[in-house]
Parts: structure tokens; sequence; C-alpha cells
């Protein structure tokens, strides 16, 4: 059908005008309309007697597109059956994937970081879309002028609410070799860890300028990455630096349990270097021992999943990013030990969480920026100890916890922006204190409430055990923003 | 256009009810097909009938199920024994009018490119349960149509049978509209109205806009309650209306 396409061709209103990609499944081209900016078809090329994967992919992302939402994927305009001519219509996205960038590989670490930063947020955006991409790579990662990743191409996608066309038809691993996951690999297509895999493999390509698993090309080829572990990204650039190298071979571990269980998370730490803690991972210099890599072959041998999540909502809800929220020179010591035992409750149904322990060191607007000063400094190291001592108790290992000492005139505008930048998805805050501050600065809790993205509970000690006039104005326990 | 698709209504006003005005409400429904088993088990055979004869006079379409036929022509030796309980006490129920318009309904009825139809297509008058892939794909081998359109089994389901052979099947996820693609055939089962199995009491019904393909399957609470008090007063087996109440 595709094949005598030329330019100037016009499909349901649509002008060819130029064919800017041919693929082994599909022809991009730029097409105009009277109606709209320049806009993508992609067409499926369709041959005689081929395998069917080209046509059920295509019918995949006819299924997945159009229900799909934001800036991190190509705005859906339009599909045409295969009773006629089968295309999509899409936002056109100008400018070059990163498969660009992988000649100027090995990039440097803040560049790494910043593209990791913008894959992290398309994929959280997708994965609480229901939707697992499944062949994330660097052709199909495209960039906005206001520097967003897109996603494209959802020929091997798996939606959570679809029924899933490619799960039954295909006998071998779907995916593209140097990047597919191990679960992947074993057939398992519902595990939205598999993103958070191949996120990996294109951050250690973009740091060493390598694939971390080479291009097989056989199934024993691929299969070879459930057991086999790259060699360490510092090994091949020195330049790698530690905290850098235990994110990427942590998104590469073999076992989805042990890699971070959101994008979110991969987010929170590329943003937060330092708070990385640094393990085994981040030291190595060159691959496991023979015994390691033979036990973990033995494992193998006719390994599934077992525990392969079944949706990716529930995976992500899972693993969700919490916030905590502390003013702790602001606080009663009862407010303080509410707040952690609130934490508590909402860490015991959720394994997969994080938490990001976080306080507003204020600045003011008009003083000289006192905090750059010694004593400023001084007060940010007090405000972190604080933070450390007062999370002591819940007794979570440091994987699952950072701090963040922020600073800012406002300090409810500063934990929003926070809130929003790291895609949070819980927020637990103290109801308004008893300081006279507090009183000067009206409720934060009130305002993070009114303007957080997510959820947040505000918590607050009951009225007999805290006697102030002030909780009046605090009426809600828990309260919904969104 | 789009179509609310209803099955295994079994005489449950309450659940019909709910339904047909979600589906005109938040659903938009222009138009009606009642996939068969318009009566038996619930208690009110003879208004079910009534709003599914009105529907039908306005362009509605109506197949005939396995209780509708007991109904007119008396239960079959293979029935279960609360449900052949249950017919001769509908039959009593209805009027010569609403028995014939029950007796009158097709086994089938083809579309273009769907068939509606109550069991398998395999043999409409067998009644043969779609419980599988496999017996999906029988059911779609068996006609020319690249949609089927079924009941029977009383919990929701969508089965696609690709070209090559290969078949799925797919829960439904309530709420969230999906494109019964041109590629792949497909059979589409929206789940009982009146007497939900899969654990959830809440009536099903489908909604297919048949110009895009794009299916939406629902789930709609109502007083399954009121129900199954009815059930219990009109003197029919107490578990029918338990059943109701936990949806299974």
């Amino acid at each position: 059908m595709t094949a005598g396409l030329e330019p100037g061709a016009v499909i349901d209103g649509y002008t060819l005008e130029e064919r800017i990609h041919q693929g082994s499944m599909a022809t991009l081209w730029r097409v105009s309309s009277s109606d709209h900016p320049p806009l993508v078809m992609k067409t499926p090329l369709l041959r005689e007697g081929d395998d069917p994967t080209a046509m059920v992919g295509f019918e995949v992302e006819q299924m997945i597109m159009p229900i799909l939402q934001g800036p991190h994927v190509p705005l859906f305009i339009a599909s045409g059956d295969f009773s006629a001519q089968p295309y999509i219509v899409m936002e056109y996205i100008p400018g070059e994937s990163l498969r660009g960038r992988l000649e100027r590989t090995p990039l440097d670490t803040e560049e790494v970081t910043r593209v990791g930063a913008q894959i992290a947020i398309a994929l959280h955006s997708l994965h609480r879309q229901h939707v697992i991409h499944l062949d994330l790579k660097p052709s199909n990662v495209m960039f906005r002028d206001t520097g967003e990743a897109v996603l494209i191409d959802f020929g091997f996608s798996r939606h959570d609410r679809l029924p899933d066309l490619l799960a039954e038809q295909f006998r071998l691993p779907m995916g593209t070799a140097p990047y597919i996951s191990p679960e992947q690999v074993l057939r398992i297509r519902n595990d939205p860890r598999s993103d958070i895999f191949a996120l990996g493999a294109v951050l250690y390509h973009l740091v060493t300028g390598e694939r971390a698993f080479g291009f097989p090309n056989s199934i024993s080829g691929l299969r070879k990455r459930l057991y086999r572990d790259p060699v360490p990204p510092r090994a091949r650039n020195p330049s790698c630096p530690a905290w850098l190298q235990e994110i990427i071979l942590r998104c590469l571990e073999p076992d989805p349990r042990e890699r971070y269980q959101s994008a979110a998370q991969v987010l929170l730490a590329l943003r937060n270097p330092g708070q990385v803690p640094l393990t085994e991972r981040a030291r190595k210099l060159r691959q496991d021992g023979m015994l390691t890599v033979a036990r973990r072959w033995m494992r193998t041998l006719g390994a599934a999943h077992a525990d392969s999540w079944q949706s990716t909502a529930l995976q992500i809800a899972r693993s969700p990013v919490v916030v905590v929220a502390l003013d702790i020179l602001g606080s009663t010591e009862a407010l303080l030990s509410l707040i952690r035992e609130t934490t508590e409750r909402v860490f015991s149904m959720h394994p997969g969480a994080r938490l990001a322990c976080v306080t507003v060191f204020r600045t003011s607007r008009l003083a000289v920026d006192y905090t750059v000063d010694e004593e400023g400094r001084n007060l940010r190291v007090l405000r972190l100890v604080e933070l450390k001592d007062w999370a002591r108790p819940l007794g979570l290992e440091d994987s699952r916890l950072t701090y963040h000492v922020l600073e800012g005139p406002d300090p409810a505008s500063v934990l929003v922006d926070f809130v929003r930048e790291n895609h949070v998805d819980h927020v637990v805050i103290g109801a308004r204190g008893a300081s006279p501050l507090r009183r000067y600065l009206g409720s934060v809790s009130a305002r993070v409430v009114a303007e957080s993205p997510c959820t947040v509970t505000v918590v607050k000690v009951p009225q007999a055990e805290e006697e102030d006039e002030e909780d009046e104005e605090e009426e809600n326990e828990e309260a919904e923003a969104s | 256009m789009r179509l609310a698709l209803l099955t295994d209504l079994h005489a449950n006003l309450e659940a019909l009810e709910a339904v047909l005005e979600h589906a005109r409400r938040q659903g938009g429904a222009e138009q009606f097909a009642f996939l068969g088993d318009l009566v038996g088990y619930g208690a009110d055979p003879g208004p079910v009938v009534d709003r599914v004869q009105a529907a039908v006079a306005t362009g509605a379409l109506a197949i005939k199920g396995n209780h509708d036929e007991a109904t007119t022509r008396g239960a079959p030796q293979a029935m279960r024994s609360d449900a052949a309980r249950v017919v001769t006490w509908t039959t009593e129920h209805l009027s010569r009018e609403q028995l014939a318009f029950l007796g009158g309904l097709p086994l089938s009825i083809e579309q273009g490119k769907r068939l509606f139809v109550h069991a398998s297509a395999v043999d409409p008058a067998q009644w043969i349960y779609v419980l599988s892939s496999v017996d999906a794909a029988r059911s779609l081998r068996a006609v020319r149509a690249r949609q089927i359109f079924s009941g029977h089994t009383h919990t929701p389901g969508l089965y696609h049978l690709a070209a090559n052979g290969s078949v799925g099947v797919f829960k439904p996820v309530p709420g969230t509209p999906i494109k019964l693609t041109a590629f792949h055939r497909w059979l589409v089962i929206p789940g009982s109205v009146g007497q939900p199995r899969d654990g959830n009491p809440a009536a099903c019904y489908a909604l297919l806009d048949d110009g895009t393909d794009v299916i939406v399957f629902h789930r709609v609470p109502y007083d399954a309650e009121r129900a199954a008090r009815k059930i219990r007063a009109a003197g029919l087996p107490g578990d029918l209306g338990a059943r109701l109440e936990l949806g299974g």
C-alpha cells in the first residue's frame, strides 16, 4: 500500500510534502493541510507475505496515541483505516532525535543528567497514563524547543487498559536489541520498570559512547543481559562520577525489583546527585566475577520474574515519591512526632515509596542574602542535621531517603515548586505552628494544599494536646488539592 | 451513531432502568441493541419486555436468548432447576402479547461487518458459551462478520483474533475507550445487565460508536437490594436475589 505513495499525493485532505524518515516498519511524511501547521503522517510499510509485526504495531499505535495527553507525546490529529490507506497524523516535532547526539558521545555529565531527567519526566508522564513504552531508545526521543523530551513510536507499547494485540502475536522478544530489558527478552510486557532499564541503557550510551550490551542479534545474545552485568561506565569513561554510575547501573539491574521503582525516582536521583547513596555499584571498575555471574545465570534458568506487576498504574501507585515538609524550629515536639507517625502510616502501605524530607530556609527579599556567608552555610548545615535527626526514628534505609534544604523568601511557593518539579505524589505537612513567625507568614500548609498538583496531608495535633488559638484557621485534617 | 449494547437483562427492572438512564444521559446513546435473555431469574419480566418492545418500535435491535426461548416453549431438560422454576413462573406472568414478542425474536442479526447473537455464533440455537479465547475464535471463524456482539456468559470480555490465527482475551476496564481495529476481528461481551457474575454487583453494558468502531464498557451501580427483595417477595428462589447483591 505504502509503496505507491509519492510526494504530492493527497490522503484525506493531507498533502504529502516530503518523506522525512524511512524505517523498516513505517514511513514518516511531512504533510500539510489547510487548517493545521505542518504535521507528520506515519504510514505502515506493508509487504505481501510479510510477518504482520508492522501492521499490528501500527494498530497498537492507532489505539494508544489518541488517548495520550501532555507535552511528552506528539499530539494526535487523525488516523485512517486499513480499509483505505492506513495512516496516523500527528504533531510535527522539529529538530532531530537524541540519536544525533550519539555521534558526540561521550557527553559531559551535565548534559547526560539534563537529558536523563527530561526523559525520566516524559516516561513518568507516560506511565501515569497507563502506558509502558517498551521501545525507548535515542531515536525515539525528540525534544521541544522548551526542553521537554517527547517520546515517539508506540508500536511496541502496552496500555494497561487496552487489549495487548502484541502479546499473543509473536513468539520473539519485541524491542530494540541494545535497549531491551531482561523481562522483555522473557516476553513479559507488563512491567513499567522495563522502561527504566532502557533509560539506563540510553544513559550508559551517552556517558560512555558505547552500548552497555552491544548489539546482539540472537535470542541467546539477548538473554545474556539476564545475568551478565555491563562494563562499569567509569571503566570506559573515568570522568563519569560515581553517583552517575550508581544511577545507571541501578537502572540496569537485571531484576526489576533492584531498579528504581519509578521514573520519578530516577528523576529525584538525577536531580540530587549528592544524595545518591553510593553502593558497590558506584565503586566497581570491572564487571562482576565469574562466580557472581554464574550464580545469577543459575537463577535465570527457566526464569520469568514471578512478581511482575500486573499493571503500570499499580506499580506507579506502589512507588510514590512522598515529600514531608518540616519547619522544625517553628513546630512543637508533639507536631513533629505526629508528622513522623503520619509519614510512617503512608510508608507502611508502600514498600516502593521514596521519602524526601524538605525544609525551607527563608531568605529575605530585601536584606542582603546572608545565606552565602559563613553563618548562612552553618545554618544550612544545621537545618540538614535537624532533618536527619527527625527522620532517624523512621528507620528507612538511605536509598529510600533524601534531604533537601531549600531557600526562598516565600516558603509555600518554594515547596510547591519542588513538588511540581519532582513529580511528587504526596505531601505531608504540619498544620500551622505556634511561632510568631508563622503568625506573621500566614499558613504555609493552606497554600501548599491549594497550589500543589497532588494529594496533601495536613497533620494537626488534636486540640486537647496543643491548646492554641492559631490552629483555628486550619480546618482541614486532610485535604486534596489538584 | 452511539449504540448501547445490553444483554442478559433477566427481568431486572431496577438494573435495566439504571442502565438505560446512564446510556442516554452520560453515554449519549442514540440506539440500543438487546442481545437476548430479557427474562428469567428476575421478578419483573413484564415491565422489562415492555421497555425492550418500546425500544424496538423505534429502531432498536433485539435478539433471542435461551431464557426467552424457554419461556415461550417450555424449559429444556438440561436447564438448571432454579432457572427452570423461574421459567414456568415467568411464562405465567407474561401476557400473550409479551410472549409473542419474545417468541418472535430472531436468533441473530447481521448488519454489515457486525453480528449480534446471544451465545456462540457457531450454532446460535445451541446456546454455546464463549468462556475462553478458543471459544471466541470458534465463534468468529464460524461467520464472516468482523465483529461479534454477544452475551450469555454474564461476564464482560473482549476477544481479538488476528489474521495469523492468534487470539487474545482482555478483561475490559470500565470507562476506557477501546478502538476495535480493522486488522483484527473482535468478539465483544458487554456483561450482564440484570445478573452480573464477576463479583461486582453493578450492572454491565457497553457503548459502541459505530462510525469510529470505538467501544466503551460501563458499570452502573443500581438498587440491587430492591431487585432482590422483589425476587423474594415473588416467591422465587432466594439465592437468585442474594446473587444480585453479591454480583456472583
